[in-house]
Parts: C-alpha cells; sequence; structure tokens
C-alpha cells in the first residue's frame, strides 16, 4: 500500500468513527432546545422534583457524554491496532 | 476571619508545592511543556485543574442562580466541548507533536508568517479569560474580608503573578493537579451540609414548579446595598410586579433614572413610571424615607391589557440610583431584580429571552461553548505533555469526567441559593453564592463551610490565571521571542523572558480585571469560548481533516472568524456600559453570542480561501496528513519539536 492509499483509508476509518460518535452527541445537544421550544409540556414533565429537561441537561447529560467518550475510546484504539496489523503484513 | 484563615492556608500550599516542583524544573523543555512525561491521571487532573477556573467555581453557580435553566447551558457546554477535543483534535494533534497552537499553525504550513498571525489569538483569548478570574478575585475578597473590589484583584493577582514568574509549567503541573481536588472537595461538601440544612435539590427544585408564578420572599428585615451610576448596568434594581414593596433608604439617595420593567409593546399606552412610588419622590431622597412600590397595570386606549390566563398584565418600575446607597427592604417583600419561578426553572427564560431571539441565542451559545473547549489555548498545549496519542485520549476521558463530576454540583448551588439566600438577587451579588450561602448558616460551622468554599475559589482563579499567564508569557518567550525577534536567544535568555513577560501580563490582567465589575463571571468566560470557537477550533478541525487547507485559507478564516466575533463582542460591551446605543434587537443577540455566525463564517472563509490558493497547498501536505493521523506504532509521526534536553 502507497503513502497516499493508507493516508486516505486512515482517515476515512478514522472520521467515519469520530462522525458517528458525534452525530449521537450533538443530536442530543441541539435536539434538546427543539423539544423545550415544541414540546413545553413534556420538557417540564415533573420525574421527581426536576423537570424532565433540567434533569437531562443537569444531571444525566455528563454521564451520557462519559458513556460516549469510552466508547470512541475503545474503538479508537482498536481501529489503531488493527491499521498497524494490516501494515505490517 | 476563619475564611481568610483557610484561603491564606491554600495560598500558601500552592506556594510552597510550586517552589518544591519548580527546583527539578531544569531544562527549557520542563518551563514550556513539562518534560512530555506526565501519567495519565496527573495530566487529567492538572487540566481539570487548570480548567475550572472561577467562572467555574463562582460564576456558574451564581448564573444558574440568576437565570436559572438558561444558564444550565454553561457547565454542560464547558464540560461536553471535550468531547468535540477528543474526537476530532486530541489525537492528531499530539501525534503531530508541537508545544503550543502556533507551532502546530507554522509546522502544518510552514510558514512563519502564519505563527505571527496565529499566536495574536493566544493574548485576545487569553486576556478575555483573565478579566473574569480577576472579577472573581475581587468578589471573593469584597465577600469575605470586605475589602474593595480593586484591593482583591491587587493582592490577589499579584501573589499569582510573582509565582507563576518563578516556577513556570513544571511547578503548576503538579500544583493544578492538586487544586483540582481542592476544587472538587470545596464545591461539592459543604452542599451535602447545606442539603441537610436547607432541604435537598429536587425538593427546591419541585417547590419552584409548583409555585410557577412565585417570586422568593425575604422573611426577615433586609439591609440592601446598591451601586451608584458609575457601575451601570448594576445600579438598576427591577421591582417585582407580584405584589406591592416597601423599602426604607437608611442613606441619603438620589434616583437617576425611573422606568418600567416591561417594555411597552405596539399600541400599549406609556406608563408614567413615577406613579408606581409613594409618596412622589423628588430630588434628594433623605435618610430615613419609607417608600412604597406599587405595580401599575398595562394599559392600552385606557382598558388593561390581560393576560393569557385572564389577568391584567402589571408591571414594577425599575429605579436607576445616581449614587450608591443603602436601604432595607421590609420583611415579607418579594425580592427585586429576580424572575418567577417558571421564567427561572424552564427554558427560554429572561437570559436567552432578552433581545427576543431566544432559540437563537440558545444555540449560539451551545455553539460558542463546544467548539471554544476544542481550541482554548491553554488547554491544547496540555495535550503535548502526553508521551503519546493513546495517552493523549485517556487524559481527555479522564478529563471529563472529573470536570463533569464537578459541573453537576453547580445547579444544586443555584437552587438552594434561589430559595434561601434571595437578597443577592436584590444586591446583583449573584456570582458570591458559594461563599455568602455556607455563612448564612452562621456560626463558627457557617464560618468554617464559607472558608472551605472561599479555599475553592481561591484554587479556581489561581490555577486558571497561573495556566492563562504561562500560556501567555510562553507565547511571548517561546513564539515571538525565540522565533521571531531573537532565533539565536540561549535557553537562558529565552526563560528571562518569560518571566519578564509574566509579570507584564500580569498586571495588564488586572488592570483589566478593574474594568468589568459588572459582567457576570460566566458571560466573560462565554467570550473568551466565543473567539477560540470561531478561530482556533476551525484551524485545528480543518488543520488536522482536510487536506486541501492552505496558509492564506488558515490565515484568513482565522482572522476573519476571530476578529469580527472579537469586535462584535466589545460591541455588546460597549452598549451594555452604555457608552455606544445598538438599537436593533438581532443585531444586539448576534452580537452578545456570535458564535452562531462567527464559526460557520471562518470555517466558509477557510474553504474559499484555500481553493482559491489551492496552488499554495503544502507540497508535502500528504506527509503532513500521515504524521496527524497514521497511529504512532507505524512511525509516521516526529514530534514536530525534537527534544535535546536543554535546547529546541
Amino acid at each position: 500500500m502507497n503513502d497516499k492509499e493508507l493516508l486516505r483509508s486512515v482517515m476515512r476509518r478514522q472520521a467515519g468513527l469520530s462522525l458517528r460518535v458525534a452525530a449521537v452527541f450533538l443530536g442530543i445537544i441541539f435536539i434538546l432546545p427543539l423539544v423545550n421550544l415544541y414540546a413545553p409540556e413534556l420538557a417540564a414533565t415533573n420525574v421527581g422534583g426536576f423537570s424532565l429537561t433540567w434533569l437531562i441537561l443537569a444531571v444525566l447529560f455528563y454521564p451520557i457524554t462519559w458513556g460516549l467518550s469510552a466508547y470512541f475510546i475503545k474503538r479508537s484504539n482498536a481501529l489503531e491496532d488493527a491499521i498497524v496489523q494490516e501494515n505490517a503484513k | 476571619m476563619i475564611p481568610l484563615f483557610f484561603v491564606i492556608l491554600v495560598t500558601i500550599a500552592t506556594v510552597i508545592l510550586g517552589v518544591v516542583a519548580t527546583k527539578r524544573a531544569q531544562s527549557a523543555s520542563d518551563f514550556f511543556v513539562a518534560g512530555r512525561q506526565v501519567s495519565v491521571g496527573m495530566n487529567a487532573s492538572a487540566i481539570s485543574g487548570e480548567y475550572l477556573s472561577a467562572a467555574s467555581f463562582m460564576g456558574v453557580a451564581g448564573l444558574i442562580l440568576k437565570n436559572g435553566y438558561d444558564a444550565l447551558w454553561y457547565p454542560v457546554g464547558y464540560a461536553a466541548g471535550y468531547l468535540l477535543l477528543l474526537l476530532f483534535i486530541a489525537g492528531p494533534l499530539r501525534r503531530f507533536g508541537a508545544y503550543t497552537i502556533p507551532d502546530f499553525a507554522e509546522g502544518r504550513f510552514d510558514s512563519p508568517l502564519f505563527r505571527k498571525i496565529a499566536v495574536s489569538f493566544v493574548l485576545f483569548i487569553g486576556f478575555f479569560y483573565t478579566m473574569p478570574q480577576m472579577k472573581g478575585a475581587g468578589v471573593a475578597m469584597q465577600t469575605i474580608m470586605g475589602w474593595p473590589y480593586w484591593v482583591g484583584i491587587v493582592v490577589v493577582g499579584s501573589v499569582i503573578t510573582f509565582n507563576v514568574a518563578l516556577g513556570g509549567m513544571k511547578g503548576i503541573t503538579f500544583v493544578q493537579a492538586f487544586q483540582y481536588w481542592v476544587k472538587l472537595f470545596a464545591i461539592s461538601v459543604p452542599v451535602f451540609v447545606l442539603m441537610a440544612v436547607y432541604g435537598g435539590y429536587s425538593g427546591k427544585l419541585g417547590t419552584f414548579t409548583g409555585e410557577p408564578k412565585g417570586i422568593p420572599k425575604v422573611t426577615k428585615d433586609t439591609p440592601l446595598k446598591f451601586v451608584g451610576k458609575d457601575k451601570a448596568p448594576n445600579n438598576a434594581v427591577s421591582f417585582s410586579p407580584g405584589a406591592e414593596t416597601v423599602i426604607t433608604f437608611t442613606k441619603d439617595t438620589e434616583i437617576d433614572k425611573i422606568s418600567t420593567g416591561r417594555k411597552p409593546e405596539p399600541g400599549e399606552d406609556k406608563l408614567d413610571a413615577s406613579l408606581a412610588i409613594l409618596p412622589k419622590i423628588e430630588g434628594v431622597i433623605p435618610a430615613g424615607t419609607q417608600v412604597t412600590i406599587l405595580p401599575l397595570v398595562v394599559t392600552k386606549a385606557g382598558q388593561a391589557v390581560l393576560s393569557k390566563e385572564g389577568k391584567p398584565i402589571k408591571t414594577a418600575p425599575k429605579l436607576e440610583f445616581a449614587k450608591p446607597t443603602e436601604a432595607v427592604l421590609a420583611a415579607g417583600s418579594f425580592v427585586p431584580n429576580t424572575q418567577n419561578n417558571a421564567k427561572w426553572g424552564l427554558p427560554y427564560g429572561t437570559l436567552t429571552s432578552k433581545h427576543g431571539f431566544p432559540v437563537l441565542y440558545t444555540y449560539s451559545l451551545i455553539i460558542a461553548l463546544i467548539c471554544g473547549t476544542a481550541g482554548l489555548p491553554h488547554i491544547l498545549v496540555r495535550f503535548y505533555t502526553n508521551p503519546d496519542g493513546k495517552s493523549a485520549k485517556a487524559t481527555t476521558f479522564w478529563v471529563m469526567v472529573l470536570i463533569g463530576a464537578f459541573y453537576a454540583f453547580t445547579p444544586i448551588w443555584g437552587a438552594l441559593g434561589r430559595a434561601d439566600l434571595p437578597m443577592l438577587y436584590a444586591n446583583n451579588k449573584t456570582d458570591s453564592v458559594v461563599i455568602a450561602l455556607p455563612r448564612a448558616i452562621g456560626g463558627v460551622w457557617g464560618d468554617v463551610l464559607s472558608g472551605v468554599t472561599s479555599a475553592g475559589a481561591f484554587a479556581a482563579f489561581m490555577s486558571t490565571f497561573s495556566g492563562l499567564l504561562v500560556s501567555m508569557s510562553g507565547a511571548l518567550a517561546h513564539d515571538i521571542y525565540g522565533k521571531i525577534i531573537k532565533p539565536s536567544a540561549t535557553p537562558e535568555e529565552r526563560i528571562k523572558m518569560f518571566k519578564i513577560a509574566a509579570v507584564i501580563f500580569g498586571f495588564a490582567s488586572m488592570a483589566l480585571g478593574l474594568l468589568v465589575e459588572t459582567f457576570d463571571i460566566a458571560m466573560l468566560v462565554g467570550w473568551a469560548f466565543a473567539i477560540a470557537a470561531a478561530s482556533y477550533f476551525p484551524l485545528l478541525l480543518l488543520g488536522a481533516w482536510w487536506r486541501g487547507l492552505t496558509m492564506p485559507g488558515a490565515a484568513a478564516g482565522m482572522l476573519g472568524g476571530g476578529l469580527l466575533s472579537l469586535g462584535a463582542i466589545i460591541a455588546f460591551m460597549l452598549s451594555d456600559k452604555k457608552i455606544i446605543t445598538i438599537d436593533d434587537p438581532l443585531t444586539k443577540a448576534l452580537c452578545e453570542q456570535p458564535a452562531v455566525w462567527g464559526v460557520p463564517l471562518a470555517l466558509v472563509i477557510m474553504f474559499v480561501v484555500s481553493k482559491v490558493t489551492a496552488k499554495q497547498i503544502p507540497w508535502d501536505a500528504d506527509l503532513k496528513m500521515l504524521r496527524l493521523h497514521a497511529p504512532e506504532a507505524l512511525g509516521r509521526s516526529k514530534d514536530y519539536i525534537e527534544d535535546t534536553g536543554s535546547d529546541h
């Protein structure tokens, strides 16, 4: 494999993974304001004292990003190992 | 006195740790990136310690206290931005191997000219970021010691400046890791005690949602301090339209302006705001005068305007004082300067709606915060202290956990503050909630808890301000002096220049800090993020992922997006201080939150100009992209700056 092909394949695989995780993350953070706007009753639903939207944004959002982050790192390291193996042959 | 003891304790611990660690700092490389060998746990703690600034420690809680739900985007954005950094930037940047963003800028395009352009933003962003740290220092000392605002800034600023000038980066990596744990302890432990005393988090929020039209009340006669016209817009006090308010002035008072809180909509009658104060007041009000402030009914051609629920809409007066004054708010009165519970606790409240474009404002804020985190120079420089790309990623994960754990506590402070210390609204002192609320418990324990949070606040602005001073002084010593002015400089000369720069920037920051007393701490930091989002973020994103980026394209986009955002923010600050006027509300909203146009603008300019100047794509662009993306084990990465121990 020459450098150009190597570069193209490495970048495409890395970008694919990054974009997939980014889509989930940006999806959550960009859709929440729309829910607040178009479904205010849903957003204000009482969940144990919290409104649903407060619970999501102020409490649950942090563990969600940790999960995404851990998933990405695991996949990204596996991807790099795979690339190294393929090219060492 | 007890809080002061805690503050002095944390300051001394910081200085001593700095000195001890400095003894081990030997080479120039140690000074700039800590010898590039810091363990993941230590590095993650240090990054978190540096990142959690006064804005996070005092400002976010204060902003949530003031604006409720709308302000929750701040901690979320501050924390979540790291995910974008992780997905697109951390790995490639570490593999490329350079000390600073200007190093990346030069190395990616082989252009020393571009270094000069890129380095200027280290300074712009740095100064915007130091202002709120200074405000934090001023407010903290005001609350703890009763010192005037400027004294706190000068004392704290000087101590940190000299500490940095002596220590450099190796010193502070260790110190900042220590400070993260101080901050986490200080934001979390007092909260549990406060909840035991005042009641729990969800309980408070439940009370607010159960009473959507409710406004916090003071339970006893409460002394208030108002500032004068020189501190505008903080001299304005908006009274509650819910009921009448009784206040007694305890000092001679002069009112500069009376207006109504609600701006008349088209067709509505103009209200005479002065009718809302009984007895009618003119000229100087002598001390001891008691006035009653009444809500006015909004009318349209003489008829009351009705709300959706069929009740007449009322508005209350907004007073602007000419000179500082004092008054007592009668027990049972609604607290001025706050919105009702529904506007506080639900989305699209007073913060995002202030210009009439709540959705646009919200999205612009989100973009600024998540893209800005990924472009902060003083944070990015830390990724070079990881031994390889894999550990850079692991570090980012741990940073997200550490700072997320911290930020999850900030809304609790906001909710408890609204329920139990609402007088902070009346005094425009929401930024001091983390120190004032524990003290309100009273007694020795109140002082001890307030001492703990004061120590946390000090750890916060010490670590962030130190980090900013290092990155700004590093930019001057390493990028401007070492690369541009005198490339032949010896390492000793560079370190000397670093120290001189630290002292200069330290004093410049203190001077700027004196100007920003009226702005919310968290908003000031938000602006630093907006500038980073429109300048460095596009550079790093496209620089790492698009082979076709050229130097003119990158420079034009960074300057276009960054400088226009900077200009817009400065214009907004001037209009807030009433130096200039911006009439159009949309323009005002876009000036206050420029990221929604600034980031796309920078990206588009970079793309278009790069296409036009496609001949200037570096000849070895493929090689560079390989260095950014090929796993280290393939041997394609090479540190841009080879470490040879004492020089580079």
